[in-house]
């Protein structure tokens, strides 16, 4: 594991080295996602505008939900590069290259690459929070805020999994990969909002089947000091964020057999 | 340039439409994961609004729920006619200085772009807008979400309406395709051109949210915009939220902006040939 | 006790089939048909510690499943396969830590990166302690001539310099094994020199066992003693090279430059099979007419400038190899 840890730091430092290479371009793009993530949120704020508030919820109360699944997207993003493009490379075939090292694929995939400009989705999240911090709708204390930054780990760990379910998917076909975005940015834009407004067969899913739920709407609540709408016990919001690290369990175990697939059947 | 000249020089765009209709439909399971991927999020949007409108009284809105609902199915299913990319050949040809060779041929370098711009457009527009289309009719119905379905237009003649605004849209995204590929002959930072157009695209033109539910105070403005007529100006002409005494205006405007912008591409491209010639490519 | 032991390797692979064409093309949205290919069909070889063995075939012939499966890669369907006493498939970890691979076409470096940078991340990868590495690194930067590369990004490199440097990479765990997939293909001469030396000493100094996988035959003619022939997943000839001319002909050339270029050559017992201004090359079968029989023939019909006799191409050799066997190579 120490090992491990240490290869995965030297993979970073390589990984930053190299795109600080291309200093300007980066800047632009993270410029740019903050931009259209901005943009993205102000679309929230019309609706607001317009609306005041949706089923019970106001704009503070969103904008927590909103902040911390556009920092947990951001840093899953980030870290999950080497498998969102994983089917251009086994297209390529270069997949062999990482069965030829000593290490294990899951290791190398994520020292693939850190991509630096998430940080521009990192930053408004960061803003998003801070205004749902301010507004004074929150009652912090040291316990909510470790269940926030541990909901916001629990949360990579739920869409690394999704992640590794849709690299996982290229060992068979490459083709259909953009059916989990259905799931990764749909997902995204699900846990912007409670999960509460949803109808019961779309919550079910994102609770017992995709846990995307688990690691934002519950946490939320509890952090927000709310009672839950869909009644579920205070505890709940503690507990739940542990489903984002036993889902990425299960997907890898589904990793390993889709390696085993690809070594018996070829490229 | 003589008019067989110019069908003979648009003939491989042509062929280009039908050679990615054959493409698309070899990958099927590409085909069907787009599908999948945005029939949910149109699920997860539609239910985000329905959430809203269930908290306001429903008659202050200028949409009503239904129309709503149309638009966003609609918006998901012209995806692909937007302006959101570069053109991959024009960029390496820009960066590589092989565009000044198209100086020494005698075709009209803008027309190409553009041609090449809806041709790359038509054939996926249409393979995913007619099964979204069906799914969002028909299938929502089937599954017990008939609320939620894509309604058929507001009347023959707003669907008539909508054919048309829709091939001005298809116009007009193009032009600005254009100018974004011939922005490149300024500079080699694409990236951080396409994803501006993006955030501009999406969010003025009403895939983000429906223009009518920004404040009233923006409307203007954002009516007045190119980029309301590449989605909202002809959704809300489908839905009946822009009567068809309305219908002339409407095009006017995107016919106008459409001619604006490609007087300016092709002025900008001269200018920009130009320099790459100076600057000996 | 063989380092490398093959036996009966069975592989299969399933092709989809595409029909041509846009109608070929909405079928296909309904049912695709596949294929059987049989890609290895009984493969059995041994290979010595400290071999330099050459593995060519035709295109599609099984070679790179072959090695696929001795790296641990591929699990076959059948067969039996130890590489230095592992099952290469079942511990892929500690097999391919012994193993080194070039590919000819592809660099194992990362594109962005200097290259002595692409070594330390293989160092750390591989886990090879720092006085270890620097030996390595050091040997090779002096077999392959390096010193200059070092610093400069891969992607900056031309083909034969990233070539030297793959090699380095794929050495600097002092693998046991080495496998080359045509490691000289697209290079100037003098870098195809400069490799093919570097794997001969490589293999005579330091006793590593090379697997040549190549279309090139000056590769195999300069560098192998043993050839392994494999087409349609058989393995066709497996020895010596010398051998294996012997097993497809007996043929020999005689090639001489006639002082008149428009003379007429008619010889029994030998076939005209090229003929290029003065120069003509003769072919006959050794064993129906010495050589020294034909020069005299020759020599007195003819007025000569030069002569030599030689045997046949390899590549003419592999070809009717490959064609006996059936296929069209």
């Amino acid at each position: 594991m120490p090992g491990a840890l240490r290869l995965y730091a030297h993979y970073v430092r390589v990984s930053i080295r190299s795109q600080l290479q291309y200093r300007a371009s980066l800047v632009m793009s993270a410029i740019g996602v903050f931009l259209v993530t901005a943009s993205e949120f102000v679309a929230v704020w019309a609706l607001f505008d317009r609306f005041g508030q949706v089923r019970g919820w106001t704009l503070p109360e969103i904008a927590l939900f909103y902040g911390m699944i556009s920092i947990t997207w951001a840093l899953c993003d980030a870290f999950g590069r080497g498998f969102e493009v994983f089917g251009t490379m086994i297209k390529e075939g270069n997949f062999d290259r990482l069965l030829l090292r000593p290490r294990s694929t899951v290791l190398q995939l994520l020292g693939q690459e850190l991509t630096l400009r998430r940080a521009g989705r990192l930053a408004q999240g960061i803003l998003v929070l801070g205004y749902a911090a301010a507004a004074g709708t929150i009652d912090w204390s040291l316990p909510r805020v470790v269940l926030l930054v541990a909901s916001i780990a629990c949360g990579v760990c739920a869409f690394l999994g999704v992640i590794v379910l849709q690299a996982t998917s290229a060992f068979w076909t490459v083709d259909s990969l953009e059916v989990w975005n259905a799931f990764t940015y749909g997902g995204v834009t699900m846990s912007q909002y409670p999960l509460a407004i949803y109808r019961s067969w779309f919550r079910n899913v994102f609770t017992y089947v995709i846990p995307l739920g688990c690691v934002n709407y519950f946490p939320g609540v509890a952090i927000l000091g709310r009672a839950d709408p869909l009644g579920a016990p205070a505890v709940v919001g503690w507990i739940a964020p542990l489903a984002g690290p036993g889902f990425l369990i299960l997907c890898l175990q589904v990793w390993r057999i889709g390696v085993r697939h690809y070594r018996s059947t070829g490229s | 340039m003589t008019a067989e000249a110019r069908t003979g020089a648009l003939r491989p765009y042509i062929a280009i439409v039908g050679v990615r209709f054959r493409m698309l439909l070899q990958y099927r399971a590409a085909a069907i994961a787009g599908l999948f991927t945005q029939v949910v999020f149109g699920l997860v949007l539609i239910m985000i609004y329905e959430a809203f409108y269930r908290s306001a009284p429903a008659a202050a809105q200028p949409m009503t729920f239904s129309q709503l609902a149309s638009y966003v199915w609609l918006g998901q299913a012209l995806l692909a006619m937007l302006p959101w990319n570069l053109d991959a050949e024009v960029r390496t040809m820009v960066r590589s200085g092989a565009v000044a060779y198209e100086l020494c041929r005698p075709i009209d370098l803008y027309g190409l772009w553009y041609a090449r711009a809806v041709a790359q457009r038509t054939a996926p527009t249409i393979l995913r807008a007619a099964p979204m289309a069906v799914v969002a009719t028909v299938g929502m119905p089937l599954l017990g979400l008939g609320e939620w379905r894509l309604s058929p237009p507001a009347s023959l003649a707003a669907g008539a309406g909508f054919a048309v605004a829709i091939g001005c849209a298809l116009a007009l995204g193009c032009a600005i395709s254009s100018l974004i590929n011939i922005s490149l002959l300024w500079t080699v930072a694409a990236d951080g051109i396409v994803i501006v157009t993006t955030t501009l695209v999406s969010f003025l033109s009403g895939m983000l949210i429906p223009l009518p539910l920004f404040p009233e105070w923006a409307q203007a403005a954002l009516r007045w915009l190119p980029f309301a007529g590449l989605v909202d100006l002809p959704l809300r002409i489908y839905t009946g939220h822009i009567a068809i005494g309305g219908l002339v205006p409407v095009l006017a405007r995107q016919l106008g902006w459409t001619i604006a912008l490609v007087v300016l591409g092709r002025w900008l491209l001269g200018r920009g040939m130009r320099r790459v010639v100076v600057q000996g490519g | 006790m063989p380092q490398i032991v093959v036996e009966g390797l069975v592989k299969t692979f399933q092709v989809a089939e595409r029909t041509p064409g846009l109608w070929g093309a909405v079928r296909g949205l309904a049912r695709r048909t596949y294929r059987t290919v049989r890609a290895l069909d009984g493969v059995s070889f041994a290979i010595e510690r400290g071999e330099l063995v050459g593995y060519i075939g035709p295109n599609g012939a099984g070679k790179s499943t072959t090695v696929k499966t001795l790296a641990g890669i591929l699990v076959p369907d059948a067969g039996r396969c130890e590489v230095a006493g592992r099952v290469p498939w079942t511990q892929r970890i500690a097999h391919v830590a012994e193993i080194g691979v070039v590919f000819g076409q592809r660099t194992q470096l990362w594109w962005d990166l200097p290259v002595v940078e692409s070594f330390e991340l293989l160092r750390d990868i591989y886990r090879v302690p720092q006085a270890r590495y620097e030996r390595a690194r050091d040997t090779m930067i002096a077999l392959l001539d390096l010193e200059a590369l070092l610093d400069v990004p891969v992607r900056q490199l031309s083909l034969g310099q990233r070539m030297r440097c793959d090699l380095a990479a794929a050495l600097l765990h002092a693998p046991a094994i080495l496998f080359l997939d045509e490691p000289t293909i697209g290079l100037d001469a003098v870098s195809k020199l400069a490799v093919r030396d570097f794997i001969k000493r490589l293999n005579r100094e330091e006793g590593v066992t090379v697997i040549l996988t190549t279309h090139d035959m000056d590769d195999i003619e300069a560098l192998c003693t043993r050839v392994m022939v494999i087409a349609g997943g058989k393995i066709l000839s497996d020895g010596a090279l010398a051998e294996l001319r012997a097993r497809v002909t007996r043929e020999r050339w005689l090639t001489v430059d006639l002082v008149d270029a428009a003379a007429a050559i008619d010889e029994a017992d030998a076939t005209v099979i090229r003929r290029d201004g003065h120069r003509v090359c003769l072919a006959f079968d050794p064993q129906v007419v010495a050589p020294a029989e034909l020069i005299r023939r020759v020599t007195s019909h003819h007025a000569i400038r030069d002569l030599f006799v030689e045997n046949p191409p390899i590549e003419t050799i592999v070809a009717r190899l490959y064609a006996a066997h059936g296929d069209p190579g």
